[in-house]
């Protein structure tokens, strides 16, 4: 057994905070870089403009990206031959709350979703994966609700056709239309049950950005980016940077799809220990 | 580009067209949705207000905390539509103008245009680039709210879209 302690784990988490926050993903630059290229729409070439001025800012200054610092969702991929010393749960809370205290960050948590109450930083949402191996990955994606808030479920019949699920998706991101702040990258989970299709929508969006991607995935670009809502829903070539999808085996008498929206400011962050 | 001074009182703003670019300088107020229901209710209950809400211009944001040696965090615009249940009474009590992201619904339109208001949008998802816009913050009421306390910015040339100008015309087609 590998031994990692909860201190080191603390500590990892609350880097993962500064680097998620303040340094926008590489792909996802490149892909608002090729946006910003392609775009011919004079407003809204400068809105793409303002996006990446926006991230060059964030890392310059050590800004948030967003003042929306997200609802912080921690990935922890632990290797099973990994023997942690210390409170596992309690580790990765700290460590978001000292890392979003100390870089600044925004404290959008309320300790109860019904009385609500004053805002904190924590606790964050786990999903723990035990995997092979003797090592932890942690990854962080903080993640916005103007667009969490876009999020659809959908339990299709076995028979659905294919049309009628890019229905479903495409009408997903038309309904989040100009308010989550397009371009956007959309995750979908295909697949298994209600609850673990949502995860893989999220999961799907921790997927980089690049040019491989399904027929699925391509064709639903496609007709996501003829709606036009286009950045700051004025328009343009990208209502979004790419479709990101994730798939499972499911019963027989079921076809769970889920919709999992991300803004233009797509962050996380990982860590390997 | 057009520049404009607060307070934007009528004359300033009833020539603006839904499309028009311009810069903004002056105060604004930060509020959003528990700020705007504590108005709300101030107001049904006959309370006075912890601002004036005449002629002023109000910001759909919650700032990140400060961070040392700047007068504010990254502090962009959240989803208006999450306010507009609050906006038309806010407006009939003399609320000049709003700034947020995304659109705003049928009843919030017609609230506008009857109040000679307006809404603007301003860069979304660009909390950094507009921290630099706000030379100045300071909660002016409901600091137990954290992060949607209201503020009270002082902002230069901060960039603006006239999403729904004061006859209602909204920038999106599909209103």
């Amino acid at each position: 057994m590998r031994r990692i302690s909860a201190l080191k784990i603390k500590e990892a988490v609350a880097a993962l905070a500064g680097r998620a926050n303040f340094f926008l993903r590489r792909d996802v630059l490149t892909a608002l870089r090729k946006a910003y290229v392609a775009e011919k729409n004079k407003r809204v070439k400068k809105i793409l403009k303002a996006i990446l001025d926006n991230a060059a800012i964030a890392r310059k200054e050590k800004l948030a990206i967003c003042q929306d610092t997200g609802m912080p969702v921690v990935f922890a991929q632990i290797g099973q031959g990994v023997n942690i010393a210390g409170d596992l749960k309690a580790a990765i809370n700290k460590g978001i709350e000292e890392g979003y205290k100390k870089f600044s960050l925004r404290d959008s948590i309320v300790s109860d979703p019904l009385s609500r109450g004053r805002s904190g930083f924590s606790p964050c949402v786990i999903h723990t994966d035990i995997v092979k191996g003797n090592k932890i990955k942690l990854t962080l994606l903080p993640k916005g609700f103007g667009c969490e808030n876009k999020s659809q479920l959908k339990m299709f019949k076995p028979t659905a056709t294919i049309a009628e699920i890019k229905k479903f998706i495409v009408e997903a991101v038309k309904n989040a239309g100009p308010d989550a702040c397009p371009p956007y990258v959309v995750g979908v989970g295909i697949g298994a049950t209600a609850d673990y299709a949502t995860v893989m929508a999220k999961k799907a969006l921790l997927r980089k950005i690049s040019g491989r991607s399904s027929r699925l995935e391509k064709d639903l670009l496609r007709q996501i980016n003829k709606t036009r809502i286009g950045a700051m829903g004025l328009g343009g070539l990208h209502t979004a940077l790419a479709v990101h999808i994730q798939t499972h085996p499911t019963h027989i008498a079921g076809l769970p799809v889920s919709v999992n929206i991300s803004c233009h400011a797509l962050r996380s962050a990982s860590v390997v220990l | 580009m057009k520049r404009i001074n607060t307070p934007l009182d009528l004359d300033k703003i009833k020539s603006l067209k839904a499309g028009e670019e311009l810069l903004l300088s002056g105060t604004i107020y930060t509020a959003r949705d528990q700020a705007h229901q504590r108005l709300v209710e101030a107001i049904k209950k006959g309370r006075c207000l912890p601002l004036e809400l005449k002629n002023a211009v109000i910001y759909y944001c919650g700032p990140t905390q400060r961070p040392k040696g700047k007068a504010i965090g990254s502090c962009g615009p959240t989803t208006s539509s999450r306010m507009d249940a609050f906006t038309p009474l806010l407006l009939a009590k003399g609320l000049r103008a709003m700034i947020g992201k995304g659109s705003r619904g049928q009843e919030v339109r017609n609230a506008i245009k009857k109040h000679r208001g307006i809404y603007f949008l301003t860069y979304a998802g660009c909390g950094a680039l507009l921290a630099g816009h706000v030379k100045k913050a300071q909660t002016v009421a409901y600091g137990d709210l954290g992060p949607e306390a209201i503020l009270k910015l002082e902002v230069k040339d901060f960039p603006l879209i006239v999403a729904v100008d004061s006859k209602g015309r909204s920038i999106y087609a599909k209103d």
